[in-house]
């Protein structure tokens, strides 16, 4: 394999951002070298290749660099064609997988990740965001198999730490957000998604979840309140 | 090709983020002014239930929210004048600093304007400062961003021009030092002499009165948490 073909993903085990790259890559049979950034000690790679951010997933393909998971999703829909195309072909669909994409990552992932690791009050009214932006998404994926129809795409990918991620967090938190009586559609996609050949074999150790999580929860919910921006 | 709304405010940036792109694209559209954003539209919240937000586009009766998305769909859907360059990493790029752009810069320099004198105020203008550093860097041997001819991130860069500069003042701090920011301070000067870009801004007053009437609303907010 000439060298400028060689992609290569910087990323963090447990982060649900560079495994959603992981997938698209794994979901287009795209080879790729992967290396494990410990983001606790960043290395002096990674600052130079996303000094705006310093953070993972940080793509690489014939020397170019490319950061932001969802810019990265992009990138690698538009270089490798071949099936399955991630995104719809239509304009109107697209504009609504990008929607529903930020959604997800502005409301529902930073109010779930948020009342895992609050306490109080706090945790409370991120809760009540969480479930109420968790009530918009099953609105969604009803009468759905997958976001993208009957095939995995763009938003099952963007969407999928739902999945795995959430229920670990809701499990670190004490909190239930996806509660499978107030939302069977969601529950339903997501034991989909799990069980697709490409995802199942891509998730990291659940018994290295919850101790790195409850890690987290511990320094994050020492800080004061209202550095959540939501 | 079907009629297009546009629902938005006149002050927003974001909204007039997306009339430069459809004005650059030739696309005819009607304008609906929402008027009052603390006492919305039916239209709005039938269309933007989610966020409830302008800019909202509709086209052929279908909705579309939020700016970046809104403007991806305005590419793809109407291919002249691309604003968007061919190549994927190319692309990327455009949009990294789109996002960069669209949400951290507009927010900071926000966060800036509004906090009253002192050493939160002086922090806020610094890390503001310190991604418009970056933005000098990208425009570096460039016309525009989108080179010899504006394009998309031209577009979501567009609010510095006229919308900083009206946060500075009512703010009382100067972010777009020009002995600091040569290159850009010289871009947003070219940006907003383009006749198509500057029939679309609001005028200044206007835009002074509304960012003013937020930041007092703002800084009783936090004076009442104390």
């Amino acid at each position: 394999m000439a060298s400028e073909d060689t992609v290569k993903l910087l990323g963090f085990w447990a982060s649900p951002f560079s495994r959603r790259v992981e997938w698209a890559l794994k979901l287009k049979g795209v080879d790729y070298e992967y290396v494990e950034e410990d983001i606790f000690n960043k290395s002096s790679l990674l600052l130079e290749l996303n000094p705006v951010h310093k953070k993972v997933p940080v793509l690489v393909h014939h020397q170019k660099v490319i950061s932001e998971s969802y810019v990265i999703l992009e990138y690698i829909d538009e270089t490798w064609k071949q099936s399955p195309l991630l995104l719809p072909q239509d304009p109107h669909e697209r504009a609504k997988a990008r929607f529903w994409a930020r959604f997800g990552e502005e409301k529902l992932l930073l109010a779930s990740s948020g009342a895992m690791w609050s306490l109080g009050e706090e945790k409370e009214r991120l809760l009540k965001l969480a479930i109420e932006a968790m009530e918009k998404i099953e609105e969604e994926i009803k009468g759905k198999e997958f976001f993208g129809g009957e095939s995995i795409g763009y938003l099952d990918v963007a969407l999928g730490w739902i999945s795995y991620w959430l229920p670990v967090w809701e499990e670190v938190g004490s909190i239930q957000i996806l509660d499978p009586l107030t939302f069977p559609a969601t529950t339903s996609w997501a034991k989909n998604f799990l069980n697709h050949p490409i995802i199942k074999d891509n998730l990291p150790p659940r018994q290295k979840m919850i101790p790195y999580f409850h890690e987290r929860s511990k320094f994050f919910s020492s800080l004061p309140p209202g550095w959540i921006k939501i | 090709m079907g009629e297009v709304k546009l629902i938005a405010t006149t002050q927003s940036l974001f909204c007039t983020r997306v009339e430069w792109a459809l004005k650059l694209k030739g696309v005819e559209y009607e304008f609906i002014e929402e008027e009052d954003l603390r006492n919305k539209s039916p239209l709005l919240l039938k269309y933007n239930p989610v966020h409830k937000k302008v800019p909202l586009l509709l086209h052929h009766g279908k909705p579309i929210a939020e700016s970046l998305v809104i403007l991806e769909y305005i590419e793809e859907t109407w291919k002249e004048n691309p604003l968007l360059p061919q190549d994927p990493y190319e692309r990327a790029l455009a949009r990294f600093w789109a996002q960069f752009l669209g949400d951290k810069c507009v927010f900071g320099a926000w966060e800036a304007a509004h906090k009253a004198e002192g050493e939160e105020k002086t922090k806020a203008i610094e890390s503001a400062q310190e991604s418009l550093a970056f933005l000098e860097k990208q425009i570096a041997g460039k016309k525009y961003f989108g080179g010899e001819e504006i394009g998309f991130l031209d577009i979501v860069a567009g609010w510095i021009p006229h919308w900083l500069s009206v946060m500075e003042e009512v703010g009382g701090m100067k972010l777009l030092e020009a002995e600091k920011f040569p290159l850009l301070h010289e871009w947003a000067h070219n940006f907003i002499q383009i006749p198509l870009i500057r029939e679309c801004i609001p005028p200044r007053e206007k835009l002074l009165d509304y960012f003013n009437a937020s930041i007092s609303y703002m800084r009783s907010l936090a004076t009442n948490k104390q």
